[in-house]
């Protein structure tokens, strides 16, 4: 099954629910809204079609060129993706494990104020394993994602300030006492 | 010793008590296992048994602090740690000594300017005795800053001179005061621009 297969399996499901696709590539990939990323995700693991038991990793990636001069000719507006890479070891076409890639794209800042984060469902009730995957994607890229278990900070200290893979973090000069930079 | 010098017999040694305490005291070390990063490898390595460190009596790796009067930081201190490290130093009893290890413990290392969370050296948190620098340091280097910390130990001055049990925690602010023409960014990009224009070739 080739991924323009699989993307015609989920446009005959979703419809226009699926925004874009991209199939050439390493990664070929569909962009869903972030309320239909549940219905999406639970539907390519359900259907005997696909069956994408695995959920590889969650990623945050945040679109922003910090340089002023930069940003006109950076080919993108500043947004943050969220990449959910996912396997299928029960479907095997010509031998290999089948692998796809879902993509949601939020603002930067949940209604455009600074410090509000964008939200996005999660998904932990399809696959158990994102549960860590989001909470570092909460902790290192600064992604709310609602109705997850238990969301705090997974890699840094509890009471660390901003998300450092974001573009624009400003280090800290000082952490409780000691010297920053 | 000349009073006493020759007097007894052959198997008498005499000497001062400061001086066999302090004897004792540096050939048998006892560090604390702590590795944090890749430096713990090579921590491992000098107390197996190409290198040995049990040849300077500090093999006894102790897996608790209270046992432990050496702490050797063997790898990156993130600011999560940093916590924990000076927690763990502050239960060892004295006389205690560090080693930092390797490049990150001395100064941040390859963490220096974009480690977000990595402290810019362990003497930030705990003050260190010896620094081993290399990323990692060779086990040998490792043994060389243990002899340094065993010559630290053969020139303590407790009984007679009194040593200060406490040591002040940070010994150093890390703060560098910068020459008055570097002080600010202004300053130091028109400074960096001067020296351009001085070491641009003369036109015509």
């Amino acid at each position: 099954m080739t991924p323009a297969d699989i993307v015609t399996i989920l446009e005959q499901k979703f419809g226009d629910r699926i925004k874009s696709k991209k199939l050439d590539g390493i990664d070929p990939y569909v962009v869903v809204d972030a309320t239909d990323i549940v219905a999406v995700c639970r539907f390519l693991r359900d259907d005997p079609r696909l069956r994408f038991e695995i959920l590889n990793s969650i990623c945050g990636v945040d679109y922003l060129e910090p340089d002023a001069k930069k940003a006109p000719k950076a080919g993108f507006e500043p947004h943050l993706e969220v990449v959910y890479h996912l396997s299928s070891f029960s479907n095997r076409p010509d031998g290999r494990i089948m692998r796809f890639t879902v993509k949601v794209l939020l603002p930067r800042w949940k209604d455009n104020k600074p410090g509000e984060l964008p939200e996005v469902p999660s998904v932990t009730s399809v696959w158990n394993a994102a549960d860590w995957h989001e909470r570092e994607s909460y902790d290192l890229c600064g992604v709310w994602f609602t109705g997850h278990p238990d969301l705090h900070r997974i890699l840094l200290s509890e009471d660390w300030v901003g998300y450092p893979l974001r573009k624009d973090y400003e280090f800290p000069l000082e952490y409780h006492g000691i010297r920053g930079r | 010793m000349g009073v006493l010098e020759g007097r007894f017999e052959e198997s008498v040694i005499t000497t001062t008590l400061e001086q066999a305490i302090n004897w004792a005291r540096e050939s048998s070390l006892w560090p604390m296992t702590f590795g944090l990063a890749c430096c713990a490898i090579e921590m491992m390595a000098t107390g197996a048994s190409r290198y040995d460190m049990d040849r300077f009596g500090a093999g006894a790796f102790r897996a608790t602090p209270r046992q432990a009067d050496l702490m050797i930081v063997a790898g990156t201190v993130n600011f999560k740690m940093a916590s924990r490290v000076r927690r763990l130093f502050n239960q060892m009893p004295d006389p205690k000594f560090v080693i930092a290890m390797g490049a990150c413990t001395c100064g941040g290392g390859p963490y220096y300017k974009y480690g977000y969370n990595v402290v810019k050296g362990v003497d930030l948190v705990v003050p260190v005795d010896v620094y081993v620098p290399g990323c990692p340091p060779r086990p040998e280097a490792l043994l060389e800053g243990l002899m340094r910390i065993q010559d630290k130990v053969r020139a303590m001055k407790y009984l007679t001179k009194g040593q200060p049990m406490e040591v002040p925690i940070p010994s150093r602010t890390g703060y560098v005061l910068l020459p008055e023409e570097l002080s600010t960014i202004e300053k130091a990009n028109e400074w960096a621009r001067k020296n351009k224009e001085a070491a641009a070739p003369a036109k015509g």
